[in-house]
């Protein structure tokens, strides 16, 4: 019966199929996304909460500071160093995973088919696993009685425990740690596609190995690379787990900064401001994602 | 590159040394947390020879069999909920061409898995502080509410992989043999799509599980869930006992996971 269906009725039967979904989606994710660049405008409320009146303030707060005696107007150096922190370990934590990705991946779609199954699996625990409960577990691992300190005092190595825990370090540490299995799925996906002809036909053509690495694999598997960083990328920038376990309270990113607003900070339009922020820059690395991907579609 | 021997074009110079280094690096702070959750003595720094004396200290704690309750309650209900839709919506979307906003339905569908999950949280914590107000209601409703929404995708990809791998033949001879739409979907469709729709749900009810952020923000007073508890006891290290309530859900994680290998394999 569904086969002689007009293209418009096809239409409503998918949308009233998805209504359920979509009303719930809209409801309680997308809906109020709304309201955060709602409130980013208005007065913030004496306690906690906002005032119902238009205010540019909010978004003043995201990058300026008021001196509380003579109204002064400078650059607010504590923000800027938050903003500068989480792009750099968004970044460093991106190329990072990449580093250990790209052979991990390889490493899995070139075993045989049986195995690969297995390893496959591998890292699937790791990612399905409670972000929480890894950042735990990296936490054991680099605090100053822990095992990795232990280890290299055992050793004389070192004579006392290094501080890496509550530091930048640990935070990256800890994102390259949880965040690895995003880079190294999408990498696997573009790999276990990949024709390994093509790499003999470079040897034939007596390509080195470099040569074949940069000039036949890496254009080849280039949406595999930008979706993994895509997604390796956006949770790091809006991290708040792991920095605020791993960073203590000090070295705060984005997401502890804007969580503070809702808190203690009590400036909710600050705070829905910064959420706006963070919004559009991963808005516009989606888009920059979807050019890049869909430009090799036409490519390829 | 010219030797004669039989040369493995699949290998690259220090890509296996990375990989099985990676692979370590990835499993030697889980199986540490694992360990040291049997560890007996009082100090997490030392071991005190193996006992399940943690085990039971978080079994016993009222806080904790509160907290894993309500993250059970909600997980199921996230689920149930989250699959339903996700299993409809998939319906709706796929084997029947392109369709006017069928975009636009991915988008919004995919929309949690793209938003920083922070400003998820900021954004129902505004929304849901103003609905408390004006109803007065502050059960577990809005965790169950959220935890369905973020759900959704998690639901939704299997199931769709699943349909888009089916033919359609068999649905189409149900309708020849005069089968009601119904009949067809009750019948057919649905039979041969359950591996999809409980590979979707085991997903649902992981990714509900597991989630801490939107959760701290939209819970109420009191309304604490397993990780939200986990959040709040940390102190310098772990207590031995948050480390065995991890390594119990840690081994959660795993059994699913394997059910939903075993589900999603049967298929081939």
């Amino acid at each position: 019966m569904s086969r002689r269906k007009t293209r418009r009725s096809k239409g409503l039967d998918g949308w009233l199929l998805s209504a359920p979904a979509l009303i719930l989606l809209v409801l309680a994710a997308s809906g109020p996304l709304l309201i955060v660049a709602l409130y980013s405008f208005l007065e913030k409320g004496d306690y906690s909460g906002v005032r119902w009146i238009l205010s540019g303030e909010g978004w003043f707060r995201v990058l300026f500071e008021r001196d509380i005696f003579d109204q002064t107007v400078s650059l607010a150096d504590a923000n800027l160093s938050i903003f500068w922190r989480s792009v750099k370990l968004s970044i460093a934590t991106t190329i990072i995973t990449f580093g250990f990705g790209l052979p991990t991946a390889w490493f899995i779609a070139t075993r045989p088919a049986k195995s690969r199954a297995f390893w496959l699996f591998l890292i699937t625990i790791p990612f399905w696993t409670n972000l929480l409960i890894r950042t735990f577990a990296i936490m054991e691992v680099i605090r100053n009685q822990g095992i990795l300190n232990t280890f290299l005092m055992h050793f004389n190595l070192i004579s006392e425990p290094i501080q890496i825990l509550y530091t930048d370090t640990a935070v990256l540490i800890g994102m390259t740690y949880v965040y690895l299995p995003l880079m190294v799925l999408p990498l696997y996906a573009a790999i276990d596609r990949f024709d390994f002809r093509l790499i003999e036909a470079g040897y034939d053509l007596y390509a080195s190995r470099w040569q074949v690495l940069r000039g036949v694999i890496l254009p080849i598997i280039k949406p595999g690379i930008i979706a993994g960083s895509i997604l390796v990328f956006i949770p790091s920038l809006g991290a708040y787990v792991t920095p605020r376990v791993l960073g203590g309270g000090k070295n705060m990113m984005i997401g502890n900064f804007i969580e503070l607003q809702f808190g203690q900070g009590q400036n909710w339009p600050l705070g829905a401001a910064l959420s706006t922020v963070l919004l559009l820059v991963v808005l516009v690395s989606l888009i920059i994602y979807t050019r890049a991907s869909s430009r090799d579609d036409s490519n390829g | 590159m010219a030797k004669p021997r039989v040369f493995d074009v699949t290998t690259l110079p220090g890509f296996t040394f990375i990989a099985i280094l990676a692979f370590v690096l990835l499993y030697a702070p889980i199986i540490t947390l694992v360990i040291y959750s049997f560890n007996g003595g009082d100090s997490v720094n030392q071991w005190g020879g193996f006992s399940l004396e943690w085990y039971a200290v978080a079994a016993k704690n009222e806080a904790v069999q509160d907290a894993t309750a309500r993250s059970l309650i909600i997980a199921v209900w996230a689920s149930v909920i989250s699959t339903t839709v996700a299993t409809m919506a998939a319906l709706g979307t796929t084997r029947r061409g392109k369709f006017t906003g069928q975009t636009m339905i991915y988008v919004i569908i995919n929309q949690p898995l793209m938003v920083p999950e922070i400003v998820t949280a900021v954004a129902l914590l505004i929304f849901f502080s103003s609905v408390k107000v004006a109803t007065g209601y502050t059960g577990l409703g809005y965790l169950i509410l959220a935890h369905s929404a973020f759900c959704i995708p998690f639901a939704y990809l299997p199931i769709k992989a699943r349909l888009e791998g089916m033919d359609t033949a068999m649905e189409t001879a149900a309708a020849d043999l005069y089968a009601t739409p119904w009949q067809t979907f009750r019948y057919v469709t649905l039979p041969l799509l359950l591996p999809g729709v409980i590979a979707g749900a085991m997903l649902a009810f992981i990714i509900s599980l597991d989630n801490v952020i939107i959760t701290e923000f939209v819970k109420s007073a009191g309304q604490d869930t397993l990780p939200t508890y986990m959040l709040g006891q940390l102190r310098r290290a772990l207590t031995p006992e948050v480390n065995a309530i991890s390594t119990a859900l840690l081994a959660l994680t795993v059994l699913i996971l394997t059910v939903f290998v075993f589900v999603t394999k049967k298929r081939d």
